[in-house]
């Protein structure tokens, strides 16, 4: 049974290899059905092979398709490994993904390009499956640029705006500088360890490197590099708010649910090897917080309801870095889990508001809406809470469970639980400011809305992400043999009053949000009154410049220097050579007078030169 | 003799076509596609490698016996390779020029047929006499494809890809003529033959400037910095079938020369030049990935991409081992198809719509939504998506390379990010974004015909195949590429034990 496990990348290739044959030109009729249906089949199978593989009590199983290539000693194969982590991972694509594709049938359902939209979707899923199955690094690289391809084609769907474009661009350059990164971390795996196999990879680092070593440092700083390209963390993280000019199924998906985790996935896969570098593992919590912190400052300026979501998932993989790098690793594969379910949640409902309030995206053009979209109220009220950690739901467990990993490391530990708690208050505050004005308050919208857009496979997954955004907290994820030799085992013990912190600063961010947007006791007008709360709202809004910063440091000058050598300076060179001969040419052709008493002149005047540098001679 | 066979069937399917032009101006294409498919067919005729040795097919006649010239012909797996991917391409070629050529058909298919002649000789010959003979058969018809059938200014194109050419041609002439001479003073007579100049040895500084003459002429032909400069200028003038050629053939014709003769013939020198040359490698790849992304010209913008992605191949070459080769190797392979395509689809364009100016241009997808796909997918593919060709073979010369020099690895590395600027920025200014035909009769700006979707079709298959299973390929140039690694280490070492 677990063999079967090569048909979960092939349904969707195959879904996504039908709807590109045909061009594109199927009905949607037949194009859903497959669409949707190709990742329905390959969550069937992973279910069918999840059950099998945890009854078989086995810890991993390999499964060889082909033999990709031998080069001397390189030979990495279409090989899918199956542990507990990946098989978390490939049951959150096909199961989240599953969902999405429904709901996208619906929410695409008015689209010319529908059958176009599932294509990239299904090979999007198939690449994300690589990249999660795959047992060597070239596997997963295979994957990790399949996704990042799949996310630039959706990215730039609706191709006729120009900004839609840029955004998807951008999108590709940012992560590559990731990736090739990351590729020179793959070259510098293989020229010492010889191998790019994972397991085999991680056997022979530990063999032969040690702790703190110098290669152990530079490889894993350079998987970093990818790490946080995907992931959209510092300081690679200026792509994803951008991201968010494709179709809002794909945010869920791709910007939410899946692929912007993929780095926290390589880390998790990769551990033995951070944790031989201390330093490098220590950074990767710090990048977390750092970008948690940043990112929830500029959720909380955001009028646009996908950019606010949008950093609330930066800030979100924020955390899963800093369980990572306190090496809280089950902790950060769970919030990601956990996140998955309420993030697309938060995002396909963003899309069923989108779509009722006529494609209006500034939360401050809604309002009131609670009455008008109850299934979007259920779906935010439900998803607000497990993202701001509301006790028992499910973004409670995972974030406790990260932040009380952080408390246990010894020394700067509990600075880093602390930045955690602060960053968690400005969740409570960002994700309620959505909320109360989307939802309650005067209405602000220009064109009244009609009914709530829906039906059974828009409602359906909506649902089902509710109750597990509610309960998905009390699964239970078997990696307990993944990282077994990484983790420090055993109940947390956390006093009273760290939990009763943990607990409340959330709410006290809720009850703050509270205050200015719904009972309006405070007033944000006059919190705004000043020049340097402006300029301060302004920096944050931009978020936090680094945008300008690129722009100035690489983008301008990479322009200057492309524009002032369009003429390629080395042609240049040659066509001296050209112009130099053709100027010796025109002087000898002037000696070609054909006057007889210019020719005698010459004669005589060479004469009397050679006569006397013989005589000096 | 089936060696013999395969050229001769190109210089007489190209006689063959000048004359057939009287009969019908449609015929002479007709007779090339006959010509080059049967040259196809034959070269599935050529039996695979044995263990013993890794020449499948060789052919020796005697020419000069004076002077120790010789027909001597031999093909292994990457011979093997190269002639196929000629075959294939010259297919495509007469595919891309079967609309577009109109006038003197009969003298454009001879030059075609000649040029692949002397392709499939340069591929073929281990008699450096020969062999240079042949570099000047594939240079002079190439010279003529650009200067008659080229574009508004495919004067100075033409005769700026000669220059370049002869020029370099000679500098290599004299280095064979030094090689020969060096065989006379070593073993007491003249000699062209590949095998016995193996066994000549030129250290020091004259071994430098010998291997220097064969180096430029190849990294000319290749091309790479800096004898780059003909290169944009030859594609954006060339007719469309003349790309084709130039860019999945000709240029390979420079890195199979490297592979083949620069460095086995002077291994000791090339090992000392080594870092030189994948500097130059890495500032090629830099540079023109640079340049190409500020070019307005379509096709000059390819161009310089091609001269980038050739960058990889002299880095692998220069890396010199197993990895690096194959990476090599299977380069000059995907990019021969992905770089023909790109040519293709420009061509395509301006046989469309007159222009090859990006600006001019924009908002093409719903127009002609097949073209966009295949364009999307050869973008792709050069940008090095992983699962198509061309990721195989820059994968393999970097991984390989960073063995040998991290540096250069390293700096070349960032090729994969200019590559995905450039290449993505073509397809924002011609197929998104806004429709734009202000400036054009876009009466013929129809999608793909079924004809060009077959040729197209093709290629993308060949791509996909390189792609995911690459072991079809690898495992032709595998034998070759370990016995050129012994030899030369060979070499390499007793040079160096003589030193000590």
């Amino acid at each position: 049974m677990l063999e079967l496990i090569w048909l979960l990348p092939t349904f969707p290739l195959a879904g996504f290899l039908s709807l590109v044959l045909t061009g594109g030109k199927l009905p949607k009729k037949i194009a859903g059905p497959i669409g949707a249906g190709s990742i329905g089949l390959s969550f069937a199978v992973a279910s069918l092979v999840a059950t099998e593989f945890i009854n078989s009590g086995t810890e991993s199983f390999t499964y060889e398709a082909w033999v990709w290539m031998s080069v001397g000693g390189f030979s990495p194969g279409f090989t899918f490994y199956l542990d507990g982590l990946s098989m978390v991972m490939m049951l959150i694509i096909t199961g989240v993904g599953f969902l999405i594709h429904l709901y996208a049938t619906g929410y695409m359902s008015d689209d010319p390009s529908f059958a176009r939209f599932f294509s990239y979707m299904n090979l999007f899923v198939s690449a994300m499956l690589m990249l999660v199955l795959g047992d060597n690094l070239v596997l997963l690289y295979l994957g990790w640029e399949g996704v990042g391809l799949c996310s630039y084609l959706l990215i730039g769907f609706w191709y006729t705006k120009p900004a839609n474009g840029y955004a998807a661009r951008k999108a590709f350059v940012v992560t590559r500088v990731g990736d090739t990164s990351m590729a020179i971390g793959l070259f510098l795996l293989f020229a010492q360890l010889g191998t790019l196999n994972i397991q085999d990879m991680l056997h022979a680092a530990e063999v032969q490197w040690s702790v703190g070593s110098g290669f152990a440092v530079a490889a894993s700083l350079l998987l970093l590099g990818g790490a946080v390209g995907k992931s959209a963390q510092l300081p690679l993280q200026t792509w994803l708010p951008d991201a968010m000019a494709g179709p809002t199924p794909i945010s869920a998906l791709i910007h939410a649910a899946t692929m912007v985790t993929a780095g926290v996935y390589l880390i998790a896969r990769t551990h033995p090897l951070f944790q031989m570098a201390p330093a490098v593992q220590l950074l990767v919590a710090l990048i977390g917080l750092t970008t948690l912190l940043l990112s929830g400052f500029t959720a909380m300026t955001q009028t646009d309801i996908k950019r606010i979501l949008a950093y609330s998932t930066v800030s979100q993989i924020g955390y899963m870095f800093l369980g990572l790098g306190v090496g809280a690793w089950s902790a950060a594969i769970f919030h990601l889990m956990t996140h998955a379910f309420f993030k697309a949640l938060l995002f396909l409902a963003s899309g069923t508001v989108i779509l009722s309030v006529h494609h209006e995206q500034n939360i401050f053009k809604m309002g009131g809406l609670r009455k008008a979209l109850p299934v979007s109220f259920f779906s935010f009220l439900f998803g607000s809470l497990a993202l701001t950690a509301f006790p028992y739901t499910s973004g409670y467990f995972s974030k406790d469970e990260i932040l009380l990993g952080a408390l246990e490391l010894e020394g700067i530990g509990f600075w880093l639980w602390l930045g955690g708690v602060v960053g968690a208050f400005f969740t409570g505050i960002y994700t309620f400011r959505l909320f109360f004005i989307v939802f309650f308050g005067e209405s602000h919208v220009e064109h009244a809305v009609e009914k709530e857009v829906g039906g059974w496979h828009m409602n359906g997954p909506l649902i089902l992400l509710m109750i597990l955004a509610l309960a998905g907290g009390f699964i239970h994820v078997p990696l307990e043999a993944v990282f077994d030799h990484g983790e420090a085992h055993g109940e947390h013990h956390a006093s009273g009053l760290v939990h009763g912190i943990m607990v409340s600063v959330p709410l006290l961010g809720i009850a703050v949000s509270y205050l200015f947007y719904m009972s309006k006791t405070f007033c944000v007008e006059r919190l705004m009154a000043s020049t340097l709360s402006k300029r301060l709202h302004a920096f944050w809004f931009g978020g936090w410049g680094f945008d300008t910063l690129y722009n100035s440091l690489i983008v301008s000058p990479f322009l200057f220097l492309a524009k002032v050598n369009r003429k390629d300076i080395v042609d240049g060179f040659y066509a001296m050579i050209v112009t130099a001969s053709q100027l010796a040419n025109g002087l000898i052709v002037k000696s070609q007078t054909g006057s007889l008493r210019w020719y005698a002149l010459t004669i005589a005047g060479g004469l009397v030169m050679m006569v006397a540098v013989g005589a000096v001679q | 003799m089936i060696l013999v066979t395969l050229i001769a069937v190109l210089f007489i399917g190209g006689l063959t076509c000048w004359l057939s032009e009287r009969i019908n101006p449609d015929l002479p294409r007709l007779v090339a596609l006959v010509t080059v498919l049967l040259d196809f067919a034959l070269m599935f005729g050529l039996p695979s490698a044995d263990i013993n040795s890794p020449w499948v097919a060789v052919f020796e006649a005697s020419w000069i016996p004076r002077f120790g010239i010789s027909v001597y012909l031999a093909a292994d797996g990457l011979s093997v390779l190269l002639l196929m991917l000629t075959a294939f391409l010259g297919v495509i070629a007469i595919g891309a020029a079967w609309d577009e050529v109109k006038e003197r058909t009969g003298f454009f298919y001879f030059n075609l047929m000649w040029t692949l002649a002397g392709v499939v000789g340069v591929f073929t010959a281990l008699d450096l006499f020969l062999f240079f003979f042949f570099w000047e058969v594939m240079l002079i018809p190439m010279y003529l494809i650009i200067a008659i059938w080229g574009h508004e200014n495919k004067n100075y194109a033409a005769m700026k890809f000669f220059i370049f050419t002869q020029v370099t041609g000679m500098m290599m002439l004299v280095s064979i003529l030094i090689l020969a001479y060096f065989h006379y003073l070593q073993h007491g007579s003249l000699s062209f033959n590949y095998h016995d100049l193996l066994n000549v040895s030129i250290t020091g500084e004259m071994g430098m400037w010998v291997m220097l003459g064969f180096f430029v002429s190849f990294s000319t032909k290749l091309p790479s910095m800096p004898f780059h400069s003909w290169l944009p200028d030859a594609h954006s003038q060339a007719p469309t079938a003349g790309s084709v050629i130039l860019a999945g053939i000709l240029l390979k014709t420079g890195a199979y020369g490297l592979i083949r003769f620069a460095v086995p013939l002077f291994p000791e020198a090339s090992m000392n030049f080594a870092p030189i040359a994948m500097t130059l490698a890495a500032v090629s790849i830099l540079y023109c990935a640079k340049v190409a992304f500020a070019q307005n010209d379509i096709k000059r913008l390819i161009a310089y991409t091609s001269v980038s992605h050739m960058g990889f191949v002299t880095l692998g070459i220069y890396a010199w081992n197993e990895q690096a080769l194959q990476g090599a190797v299977m380069t000059m392979l995907a990019h021969g198809l992905s770089a023909a395509a790109l040519f293709m689809l420009a061509g395509g364009l301006q046989h469309r719509i007159h222009t090859r100016n990006m600006p001019d241009m924009g908002g093409f997808w719903p127009r002609v939504p097949k073209m966009t796909a295949v364009a999307i997918f050869f973008s792709v593919a050069a940008l090095g998506m992983p699962g198509l060709g061309n990721f195989i073979g820059e994968f393999l010369a970097l991984i390989g390379a960073f063995q040998a020099n991290v540096k250069m690895t390293v700096v070349a590395a960032f090729g994969l990010i200019l590559a995905s600027v450039y290449s993505l920025w073509v397809l924002q200014k011609v197929f998104q974004g806004e429709y734009n035909n202000k400036s054009f009769d876009e009466s013929h700006l129809t999608d793909l015909s079924r004809r060009e979707m077959v040729y197209f079709s093709a290629m993308m298959l060949g791509l996909v195949w390189m792609g995911l299973y690459p072991q079809t390929f690898l495992s032709m140039s595998e034998p070759v590429l370990a016995q050129l690694l012994s030899d030369t280490a060979q070499v390499t070492l007793t040079s160096l034990n003589g030193e000590l």
